[in-house]
């Protein structure tokens, strides 16, 4: 009798960097896109490792932190490759209008309602994202997507899980997440705004405008069944992919960067 | 009777004695001495304490890490230390204490943790440091907890230190690179393992003549091993590893005696080591309040995510 | 009795016992515990906390307060009947200790 032994073939960036392939100047480009909102995400979820509401949560969100900056590092690693750099190089020494995150993940964390928003946010939009990349027509890109898709499922499943709870829960916890909704809510619209990295593209990135409809129609559904308001602000001007950013950035890429910038050419 | 022991009790106390004696586990369930029940609950809960605050000094440098592979590595390492703080809490609530009261002692300043914790972090060496010589202390401490003679803890324990062994690794691994590295880093290492060895040996406990209740716990099968032949063991692993490294351990008085077949070491600080536990260290009440301020941000939080349960359960009884 | 620190409803989440698969073929197997507000929540910490180095692939979650033990004072009773009917295991039968494959 045969036996088949399944064997781990998740994509690290390890075995980026040992698979050697070079990104393309263009998909790099849109990579840093992808890999900044990662970066900047996990950065955040980090700040509330030992500050969660419940020891359990610590651990939940440290998870999705991980995971995140999981697919950070997979994405800048690649992205790295087209200029002979590494994801270091990348996250630490690039400077604020350098960097193309969108904004609502550099949004504050706010109280734990306001982050859950984001990630709530955040999650929906990964979900659809990851799903077209999947089908990518550069490889390292569809297997980012493909390794990503099965957390993002996740961290959204975690998500909803707390609007519903806190949207249900008390009086207090429902005014507090129906605000966390409206701080992050005008920040949608970006995410769904033309992606200039994406351009020229066509097969290999994905178009955000056609993740917008999913995107309507998850959100609109889970945010009715928690009992709580879609929010009527509209957008932000964003402009994230072009390097324009809120105050909040700067602060973050300082405690970021303080300590690799302060010894540039070190190894740690 | 007379003592206040009933004829059960003697049942009990006779089973317990021969459990202990077959080197056999002790279940929740088993009758104990009121003693052995008592020093459980304060020593898992200490330790789950312990693993709590102790996430707080490298906690605090997940958002600097100087590399994206180090900031993954310090963010699940510090997750693994929520995560045993909670095996902890799980095994000190079989003994009938449950974890909103050992967690109310904790942020009031009642209980007591590894003083260790009290020292702050203001370098990235530190965190080389706390992996490398607390980490390892607390490894060396740990490893014959799996053999406790309480079923729970001693469970706990070895999954914990299963999982922990890539913490000193990784620590030993860190402060390697810098020694590697520009002068500035390894002076940045030097230093740090100056500030962290003293009290790292100190987590070991007093020394044996002063240390009252080690007899008893040893008797119990709690603890297996003096603090002070913890602490010859330890040093007798740290000093090559300190050559590998190509840092000098902060202690002159360390030298290869040939007679004892271990390293002979300088005394201790045992004056700073009581103020630290005291409360008097550099952060003590920083890591309380953090604590606190943490559970008192969530408690609207946990009120909800209870109130949904409860509102749930009642419409499935009502359907 | 049910399981052991089980707190009563004292708690603000109540404590559930994890049981882990750890991998097809075998039995779930008792973990450790955790508090969570209600059984989706416990499954979900359940598999952030017990599963985080790839221990599992199935988990069940029960709330302590529904566990049923056996009577801890009566373990020596409870337990004694099996003493004296060796005749239940194989090496009872030692007459066919050389007959091939049985």
């Amino acid at each position: 009798m045969k036996t088949s032994h399944v064997k781990s073939t998740a994509i690290t960036p390890e075995s980026i960097e040992a698979a050697g392939a070079v990104a393309p100047l263009a998909v790099a480009e849109y990579a840093v896109g992808l890999g900044d909102d990662a970066l900047i995400l996990a950065q955040r979820l980090g700040e509330w490792i030992a500050n969660a509401p419940e020891l359990e949560e610590d651990v939940a969100l440290g998870n999705i932190g991980l995971d995140q900056l999981g697919h950070a590092r997979s994405l800048l690693t690649y992205a790295a490759s087209a200029w002979g750099k590494t994801e270091d190089d990348l996250a630490y020494f690039r400077t604020e209008p350098e960097f193309r995150n969108r904004q609502l993940f550099e949004l504050p964390n706010g109280d734990f309602a306001q982050t859950i928003a984001r990630q709530f946010i955040a999650s929906v939009y990964f979900v659809s994202l990851y799903r077209a990349l999947e089908g990518s027509a550069d490889p390292t890109l569809a297997a980012i997507a493909a390794k990503a898709v099965k957390e993002v499922d996740y961290h959204l499943d975690h998500s909803v899980q707390w609007l519903l709870r806190l949207g249900l829960g008390t009086e207090v916890s429902h005014e507090r997440m129906q605000r966390g909704l409206d701080a992050m809510w005008p920040f949608t619209g970006e995410l769904f705004s033309p992606d200039p990295l994406a351009v020229g593209l066509e097969g290999i990135a994905v178009d955000p405008e056609t993740l917008r409809e999913q995107f309507d129609a998850t959100t609109a559904r889970w945010i009715a069944e928690a009992g709580l308001t879609i929010p009527a602000a509209p957008s932000v001007r964003g402009g994230g992919r072009g390097g324009s950013h809120t105050e909040y950035l700067g602060p973050l890429l300082a405690e970021l960067q303080v300590l690799a910038r302060a010894h540039p050419g070190a190894t740690w | 009777m007379a003592d206040g022991t009933s004829v059960d009790d003697e049942a009990g106390a006779a089973r317990f004695a021969q459990l202990l004696a077959d080197e056999q586990r002790v279940e929740p369930t088993d009758w104990m001495p009121e003693g052995y029940r008592k020093t459980l609950v304060r020593q898992i809960s200490q330790h789950a304490h312990s693993e709590i605050i102790g996430m707080q000094p490298e906690g605090n440098w997940i958002t600097r890490a100087p590399s994206l592979k180090r900031k993954a590595i310090l963010m699940a390492k510090v997750q693994d230390e929520a995560g045993h703080g909670l095996y902890l809490y799980s095994a000190a609530q079989t003994l009938g204490t449950d974890r909103d009261t050992m967690f109310e002692q904790l942020i009031t300043g009642k209980a007591k943790y590894s003083s260790i914790f009290n020292y702050t972090t203001p370098t990235w060496a530190d965190m080389g440091s706390i992996g490398w010589l607390v980490d390892g202390a607390a490894i060396c401490n740990q490893v014959p907890l799996c053999r406790a003679s309480y079923g729970p803890y001693a469970r706990a324990m070895v999954r914990i230190c299963k999982e922990e062994s890539f913490h000193q690794r990784q620590g030993f691994e860190i402060l390697l690179t810098l020694m590697r590295g520009t002068e500035e880093q390894r002076a940045m290492a030097q230093e740090s393992v100056n500030r962290w060895y003293a009290p790292a040996l100190m987590m070991f406990g007093p020394p044996d003549d002063d240390s009252p209740n080690s007899k008893q716990s040893m008797a119990w099968n709690i603890k297996r091993f003096s603090n002070d032949d913890l602490r010859q063991r330890f040093v007798d692993m740290l000093v090559p590893q300190a050559e590998i490294l190509g840092v000098t351990l902060p202690d002159p008085a360390i030298k290869w005696n040939e007679e004892r077949g271990h390293y002979d070491f300088g005394d201790l600080d045992w004056a700073e080591f009581h103020e630290v536990l005291a409360g008097r260290g550099p952060a003590n009440s920083i890591r309380v309040a953090r604590r606190r301020q943490a559970h008192e941000d969530g408690a609207w939080v946990r009120e909800a995510a209870r109130a949904y349960a409860d509102a749930r359960a009642d419409e499935r009884l009502a359907s | 009795m049910t399981s052991p620190g089980e707190s009563g409803g004292r708690e603000t989440w109540p404590l559930w016992e994890v049981f882990v698969r750890s991998s097809r073929g075998l039995s779930h197997v008792h973990a450790g515990s955790l508090h969570a507000p209600d059984e989706i929540m416990a499954v979900r910490n359940a598999r952030d906390l017990y599963t985080r180095r790839a221990e599992g692939v199935s988990i069940w979650v029960v709330p302590a307060s529904a566990i049923t033990a056996s009577d801890p004072d009566a373990r020596g009773a409870f337990f004694e009947s099996p003493q004296g009917k060796e005749y239940r295991h194989a090496t009872y039968y030692t007459e066919s200790d050389s007959v091939p494959h049985l």
